[in-house]
This record gives C-alpha cells, structure tokens and sequence, in this order.
C-alpha cells in the first residue's frame, strides 16, 4: 500500500527516555578529573607506586617474612647477612639482606613505612585542621585577629621547619617522664612536624577566605542571620578546600621527610619503633664496613615514596587547577 | 496613608579615613509603604548602595552610621546590636543582590539553600521547608520546580539564577525587600521579565521594595516613586509620574534629558557639564551648584536647601520644565 506523500508518518508513540540519573561514581569515572588522569602517565604511575608502597605499608604483618619488634623471632647469628646471600653460620638467605642485629630489611623496611606514613599522615592531618581553623579566622574576622595570627605565621616561616619541629620536639622531650618517652616520640614528632607545617594552609586557606567573604552569597547568608561559625564552616570552607587539597598532597611528601630528617638526626622514632629514618641513621653507620644494603634499600624506599607522592601532588595542583586545563 | 514599612529618617553614614572622614550618605529621608516599590536611583558614588547597606546593617568597616534613624515596621533597628539585629534583619528585610553568578553559594544545592533561610527563621519543618522551596522555585517561573532543587547554581543561567535569587529573598515572607541592581548583570531581554516578576511578586505579597539602580528605563516600569540621589543627598522624591515627565530639581532634568530616547531623532543628547564631586569636595552650599545651569548666589553660599513643598531639595524648583 502505497502511502500518501502529503500525510506525513504517524509519529512513533512517545517512549519515555529513561531518565539518566548517575550515581557519584558514575559522575567521577566520567568526570574531567578522571579523564585528566587516565591521560597523564605520571598520575597514573605515580598514584600505583603511592598505591603499592602504602598498601603494602598497611599489610605489613602479612607480607613480612619476620616481625622486627619481636625479639624472639630474631637470631643474632643472621646479622650481616648479604642481600640473597645464604648466611655463613645459619644458611637462612634474606631478599634485602638484614642488619646488626639480623633482623630482616624487608621486614624492617615494610614495618618502618608504617611510622613514616603514619606520622607523616597525622602531621598533615594535624596542621591541616590547624592551619584551616587559623585560615578562616583570620580571612572572616580580619582586624586585629587577622594581623596577629598572620604575623605570627610570619615569624614562624623565618625559621626553618625542621629547626621548629626539633625545638618542639626537645621541648616536649624535656617535660615528659623517660619512662613514657619511647612511646610518646611518635605522638611528639606527630605535634612537631604539624606545629612546623600549618603556615601554609592558613595562608592559602585565608587567601581564598578575602576572596570568598566580598561573594554575595557570603553576605545574603549574614543577611538572613546565620553565626560567623556556621558561615565559616558550611559555606566559605568547601569552597577553599581544592587548593588545601593540593598542599595537602605535597606536604605528606614533606612531611615524611621531616620526619625521616628528624628521625635520622635521632630525634625522631626510636630504635624500638624505627622508621625509615631511623633506618637510614642505623644503616649509615655500616655504609663505610661493606654493609651497604642496611641504608641502601630503606632510602630507596624513602627517595620513591616521597617522589611518588609529590608527583602525584603536583598533578593533581594541575588537574584542579581551571587555569591550566 | 497606614504605617510605612520602612522609614528612614535623616539617615547619615560616615566612612572615617586616614585624610579625614567623608560621608557617603548625608541626612536621607524617605518611607517605603507595603506594596510600594521605591526606586533609588542615582549616579555611581551617590550613596544609593551605602543607604541599602545601612538598612541591613550590612556596611563594611570603617564606614558606620553616624546620624539618623531607620524604622522597620515600627521598630528603630538602626541602634540593634548583635543577635537581635541579626534575627530581625534576616526574618525581615530580603535582599536581590547585582551579581546572581556569585550571590548564590556554587557548592550548595538550590534546594538546601532555599531551606536553610527558612528554616533559619520560620518554625516549620524540614519536609515543610522543602515543600514550601518547590512553591518558592514555582512561583519565579522555573520549570519543573521539584526537579531543580537539587541542581547546583551552576547548571542554572544568569536569568534562572536571578529567579533563584528572588525566590531566595522571599521564601522568608520578608516586609522588605533590597534590590540592589538586580538586573545589572543581566542581558537586556531578560531584564524585563526579572523586573516584572519582582514587582509581580512583591504586590501579590505586599512587600516593600528598595529598588536600587541607575538604569532610568527600569525605573519607569517598575517603580511607584523615585529617589533621585546625588552626592550622598536627596536631591528629588516622588511619584514616578511627576520626577521623570516633570522634574522639579535641576540635576533631575539634566539626567531626564540626558536619556537617549527615540522620540527625540538625532538631536545632540543633552549633557550635564562637569561630574559629581569627590565625597571629600563636595562644594558648599547646594552640592550640585557648580553643575547647575540655574544657580544663583543663594545656591552658593546659604546653607543646603531643604526638601520643600515641590518635591525637590532646591531653593528655585523648576515649574513645568516638560522634558518627555
């Protein structure tokens, strides 16, 4: 049946369109943050090897062949042994060799990643909430409070980071008792690195404060009677926090240098709980004997989990960045 | 006439500075009543802004109040401190800021936004609150209100947004409303559908509005009396009717005449010679005498002429100088 040309064809019965509705995932996985990194090798081998080095950090117990800390697992006799050598006395063969006291590297090296990590996590946790609180106080009220918390910063960047954090860190060692000091060092280094690092969040954080207080919806939310607190908190903090994001990612890698540097100096984590500093201060007492594996392979460890973590840092300042895009 | 909701009385406000203080507004009076819309218009500097700023309490440091009274609905607020001036303010007075990109938070949903002002201030709950925001996002005219809550502002355009903002104002049931420029920032077409809206809006509800603007056109649709602002003074207040066909105060007829208008072909746009003096210089005797083609010595020298029985704060108020 030939159909008249001047009706034109019934149109198809309506079809709902399935109402597109992602999920948060779906949004993220389709999102330009994450085409920016599936287009970047250096995210993508950056954020495996951060991924690989703090997952195996947390796994410790079950990836280490021996635990360090317990001293009826350790045999004197291993001690020295070279990396995939068998031992002269026992025969036992270590991957990464072992120490003074034959404990095995890996193991150590797994086991002190875990405190570098975790001090440096808690460090920049710390001076984050910090520097963030300081930030916003100082960018809303403005005035006096703004002067003496910003001159303060000030002063404080004047001096090194590290010359800070070992004031602090002696301070606090002069007014504990010795017989809490092992177990307190962690909690001290954790309060000396964050007490040297929160400038800078408070700089960004009250920077970005200025620019969002003269916004509108700053003075319609102060027109219809919500407190400076409740201001602060709900609407100007999730609008600073992207680049407190990125400072974020790059003081972790400097705070496990910190505390690497603390460590090696021997202010830092004790020999009892090492971390990869205080691997590094015991192993360069061995370096000039032969027993080169002992420093080597825990500052290996140390150069590639800070470069790893600062790449990472520094491609996501670019990622967040609408200006470089 | 019943009780006007707003009232300024001789306000002045004050910027201290490190070369002495200026004053930005100086000794402005005017009511608005329930329904009424007062447009304030003005050049820039002329104080219109700042006279909206110290109606809310909302005036930046340094600058303060140094002198006059402000009534809403029967209460001096301009002497409230603290708590009480905030949940009085925010319950009371909406505002419609110039800029609808950056007067709405990028982060917060439309929805949660719209509740949080109300439940800031009304006794309802938050199902209630919700439900009274679909009402609110309706009446501006946005489709599929229920939908749009929990967009962000940014999937909105500037003239949905603007809507938002209005809906913002009023889903507290405020008396007053402040418009400052609302329709600055936004295309020529869609000024007009923002402007009727808000005067729609605020009749049906009876809210007062201060409608803040330099733009003469919005003024003639909009509003039911004009204050005309030059140097932080009142130079002319009345029915929109008689300032713009028949305004009594010179500075008003230099602007009237000054508007481009098709009517008047391709004669030479009129001109006022000079420009508004610095706040710190402004001249002594009436402030707009050294523009004025009419002053006299009076003008020069007597103390600054007050709002007489013409509507215009002049000494020789023009009569029947048509200018449309």
């Amino acid at each position: 049946m030939a159909q008249d040309p001047a009706v034109p064809p019934k149109p198809a019965t309506p079809v709902d369109l399935p109402v597109r509705d992602p999920s948060r995932l779906q949004l993220f996985f389709e999102g330009d943050f994450f085409y920016a990194f599936k287009r970047s090798p250096v995210a993508i081998v950056s954020f495996a090897v951060t991924a690989l080095l703090v997952l195996s950090a947390i796994f410790a117990p079950l990836l280490a062949t021996t635990n360090p800390f317990d001293p009826a697992s350790l045999n004197l006799m291993n001690g020295f042994t070279p990396p995939m050598e068998p031992n002269a006395f026992t025969g036992d063969s270590f991957w990464l060799g072992t120490d003074d006291q034959g404990r095995d590297v890996f193991s150590t090296i797994l086991y002190g990643m875990r405190v570098s990590l975790f001090v440096g996590v808690a460090a920049v946790l710390f001076a984050m909430v910090l520097g963030i609180t300081l930030g916003l106080i100082s960018g809303y009220v403005g005035g006096w409070t703004d002067t003496i918390i910003m001159r303060t910063a000030d002063v404080q960047l004047t001096f090194p980071s590290i010359l800070v954090a070992m004031l602090i860190f002696g301070i606090a060692k002069g007014v504990t008792p010795v017989e809490y000091r092992d177990q307190m060092a962690i909690w001290v280094l954790i309060l000396a690195i964050g007490l040297s690092d929160w400038v800078q969040f408070a700089r960004v954080v009250r920077g970005a404060t200025l620019v969002e207080k003269s916004k509108d919806y700053v003075a319609a939310a102060r027109l219809i009677g919500r407190r400076p607190w409740a201001i602060m908190m709900k609407h100007i903090l999730p609008n600073v926090l992207s680049p407190v994001l990125v400072i974020a990612t790059i003081s972790l890698a400097l705070a496990i240098i910190a505390e690497a540097t603390l460590s090696f100096l021997g202010v830092g984590a004790p020999p009892t709980q090492p971390s990869l500093g205080t691997l590094i201060r015991i192993g360069q007492g061995f370096l000039f004997s032969g027993e080169w594996w002992i420093l080597f392979f825990p500052a290996v460890t140390l150069l590639t989990l800070a470069l790893a973590v600062n790449l990472l840092g520094d491609w996501l300042r670019d990622a967040l960045n609408p200006r470089l895009r | 006439m019943t009780d006007p909701v707003l009232s300024i009385r001789n306000l002045t406000v004050d910027i201290p500075g490190r070369y002495g203080t200026v004053r930005p507004v100086d000794g402005v009076s005017y009511d608005i009543a329930a329904g009424e819309i007062l447009g304030v218009v003005g050049e820039s500097g002329a104080g219109k802004s700042m006279a909206g700023n110290a109606v809310i309490g909302l005036l930046n440091r340094p600058a303060f109040i140094s002198g006059g009274e402000i009534w809403l609905n029967g209460q001096r607020i301009d002497q409230l401190r603290g708590d009480t001036m905030r949940r009085l303010r925010g319950k009371q007075i909406g505002m419609v800021f110039q800029d609808p990109l950056t007067s709405l938070n990028p982060l917060l949903q439309v929805g949660e936004q719209l509740t949080e002002t109300m439940l800031t201030h009304l006794d309802i709950s938050k199902a209630e609150a919700e439900k009274r925001a679909v009402a609110a996002l309706d009446e501006v005219g946005i489709p599929g209100a229920a939908e749009r809550l929990n967009s962000y502002p940014h999937e909105f355009s500037g003239g949905m947004r603007q809507r938002v903002v209005i809906a913002l104002a009023l889903c507290a049931e405020p008396s007053l409303v402040i418009a400052d420029e609302p329709t600055t920032a936004l295309d020529v077409s869609v000024q007009a559908q923002i402007i009727s809206l808000l005067r729609k809006l605020c009749r049906e509800r009876g809210t007062a509005v201060m409608l803040i603007t330099h733009d003469m056109g919005v003024i003639a649709e909009a509003a039911d009396r004009v204050a005309v602002m030059y140097a932080g003074r009142l130079a002319e207040l009345g029915p929109v009717r008689d300032v713009i066909t028949d305004p009594s105060h010179p500075y008003t007829h230099g602007l009237m005449a000054s508007t481009p208008l098709a009517s008047r072909g391709k004669a030479r746009l009129h001109q006022i010679p000079g420009a508004m003096p610095r706040l710190d210089a402004i001249p002594e005797g009436c402030a707009f005498n050294p523009r004025c083609p009419h002053a006299r010595d009076k003008c020069r020298h007597d103390p600054r002429p007050e709002m007489g029985a013409s509507n215009a704060a002049c000494w020789f108020p023009l009569v029947g100088a048509e200018v449309l």
